[in-house]
């Protein structure tokens, strides 16, 4: 047993496990900023009074929330980058980790629209209702009145967001980024395979790691800072 | 969505009216500007033209590899959502269990596949399967196994806040009859929490189908991976990955409007909420008790 463990701990001292976790959280990271302003906007664009904007964002998140984030991912490097050969860095693995980050953010952009948009359909009418009856116009009725309730009613939807964005950071081996979790624990396996059970479940826990704390946080924030109704 | 009052916007006057007017044809001039910039550069770099957009519309694109890669996509899909929704079943009405270590078992099961990503779960039984030769298509299994497993445990927590939304006298009515637990749960609760659920397990089923695309990864021969062979042959792969994301997109859409027309349907039929799922990870239980649901099912959840 006390063997066992020992081959193990070599193991992993062998490959480095615990940069391939933080080159998920870098993508997790760029993608979460990048997605919060696209879907910010895009939100924007489908709660506004513009049919035409209206119109665009619903077209955007339609679009994007149907198609498989492989599709997206796969699509960067064979379309993007190989036919139209645009490239975002001269170094290989910058370029592809770019195009990673690019097709997590355009796809969990949609959902995070959706999450703000259903945060601004938690708040009722008549709140708006009071805030222009005491006289409010547009800016301060939305700064002061339903903007706050309604991030309150967000908080939840985001994080459920955020924790799916950190796991599907792992699909971005079809971008070609070979450094991250899913591609590291492939070669480790594919080289020891006597080890696959321990290996694969090292891989797995580190993912309950960072994912339960992100689950409890935004569970808590969101009942913390409910809106009684 | 246009003539829906909005809690932003009051209904406008005149000059709102005009301001509203101007503003949608400088948002369209915009849109279809940028729409333009983007066929002119496709234009620029010569990917409209028919030589490479041919061969997608050919006989044997369709018939070697788009409807048999879809034919697959499907098959895979279809086994995962029957066995998620037996494993979600199980699971669910287990965290539910009086004893404790059937709750316990139950819990740790569902946290660990709900925050393990699902392409660790493929990977894994796919070169498990292999190395030990089981089956004689490891890829297909994989792809099923891994859905079965992160599906079963979303849908366990669908059932479990299922169950947690309907009204209490619903369960009080059923143990003052003379029901036990277990039979308060199986032949009232349950019944009605499964049909509030049917909208979210509907909006599941898109997540299962986009996931099977994750089967490339792994050289299962799904839509994606066939439409990628056939670009590689024909150097077109852009725009047979579009076509391949059109099928995927119309499929995933009309699933998504179905989902939203069962949450109106039933509404009625049941005392549970039934609002669709948001499409992507897992509903989490919010402050009030209820799924997060998604924007478009949120109008439809009533409060």
């Amino acid at each position: 047993m006390g063997d066992y463990l020992s081959q193990i701990g070599e193991l992993f001292a062998q490959y480095d496990v615990i940069g391939a976790f933080w080159v998920n959280i870098q993508l997790t990271f760029w993608a979460a900023i990048f997605s919060l302003v696209l879907g910010t906007v895009l939100a924007l664009m489908r709660i506004s009074p513009i049919a035409s904007l209206q119109w665009a964002g619903t077209a955007y998140v339609n679009v994007l929330r149907n198609t498989p984030l492989t599709v997206i991912m796969t699509f960067m490097v064979l379309g993007v980058w190989t036919q139209l050969q645009i490239s975002l860095s001269d170094d290989f693995a910058t370029n592809f980790f770019r195009f990673a980050v690019v097709g997590l953010t355009v796809y969990h952009a949609a959902f995070v629209c959706e999450a703000i948009r259903s945060g601004v359909n938690t708040v009722p009418l008549g709140q708006a209702e009071a805030a222009r009856a005491i006289g409010l116009s547009f800016l301060p009725a939305a700064r002061l009145i339903i903007l706050p309730q309604a991030f309150r009613g967000a908080i939840a939807p985001l994080g459920n967001t955020l924790i799916a964005l950190l796991k599907n950071s792992t699909v971005a081996a079809a971008a070609s980024v070979t450094t991250e979790t899913s591609s590291l624990m492939r070669t480790m396996i594919e080289f020891n395979s006597s080890y696959i059970y321990a290996i694969f479940f090292m891989f797995a826990i580190g993912y309950v790691i960072l994912v339960i704390p992100i689950g409890l946080l935004t569970t808590s924030l969101s009942t913390r800072l409910a809106v009684r109704r | 969505m246009s003539s829906q009052q909005s809690v932003l916007f009051d209904a406008p006057g005149p000059r709102a009216r005009r301001a509203i007017a101007l503003g949608n044809v400088v948002g369209a001039v915009v849109v279809l500007g940028i729409a333009a910039l983007v066929l002119l550069e496709l234009e620029r770099k010569g990917q409209l033209s028919w030589d490479l957009w041919g061969p997608v519309f050919t006989a044997n694109a369709w018939e070697n590899y788009f409807i048999p890669g879809l034919q697959n996509t499907l098959r895979a899909a279809a086994f995962a959502i029957v066995g998620a929704v037996a494993l979600g079943l199980v699971l669910g009405t287990g965290r539910l269990s009086h004893v404790r270590a059937v709750r316990w078992v139950c819990g740790v099961v569902v946290e660990f596949f709900r925050a393990v990503p699902v392409l660790l779960l493929m990977i894994f039984f796919w070169l498990l399967l292999g190395f030990n030769k089981v089956g004689d298509d490891p890829s297909f299994l994989a792809v099923v196994i891994a859905l079965i497993l992160y599906n079963g445990s979303v849908i366990a927590e669908l059932v479990r806040s299922g169950v947690g939304n309907l009204p209490r006298g619903q369960s009080e009515a059923g143990l003052a009859i003379g029901l036990t637990r277990g039979q308060t749960l199986r032949s009232i609760q349950l019944p009605q929490a499964l049909i509030a659920m049917l909208p979210a397990l509907v909006s599941q089923l898109v997540v299962v189908l986009k996931d099977t695309a994750l089967g490339q990864i792994i050289v299962y021969n799904e839509l994606l991976r066939a439409a990628q062979i056939f670009g590689n042959g024909n150097g077109n792969n852009l725009q047979t990955l579009a076509v391949a994301a059109v099928i995927f997109i119309v499929i995933n859409w009309l699933l998504t409007t179905v989902a939203q027309w069962l949450s109106r349907f039933l509404r009625g039929r049941t005392s549970g909420a039934t609002a669709a799922g948001p499409g992507i990870g897992n509903p989490t239980v919010t402050a009030q008790g209820g799924t997060a649901p998604s924007a478009g099912a949120s109008e439809s959840v009533a409060r």
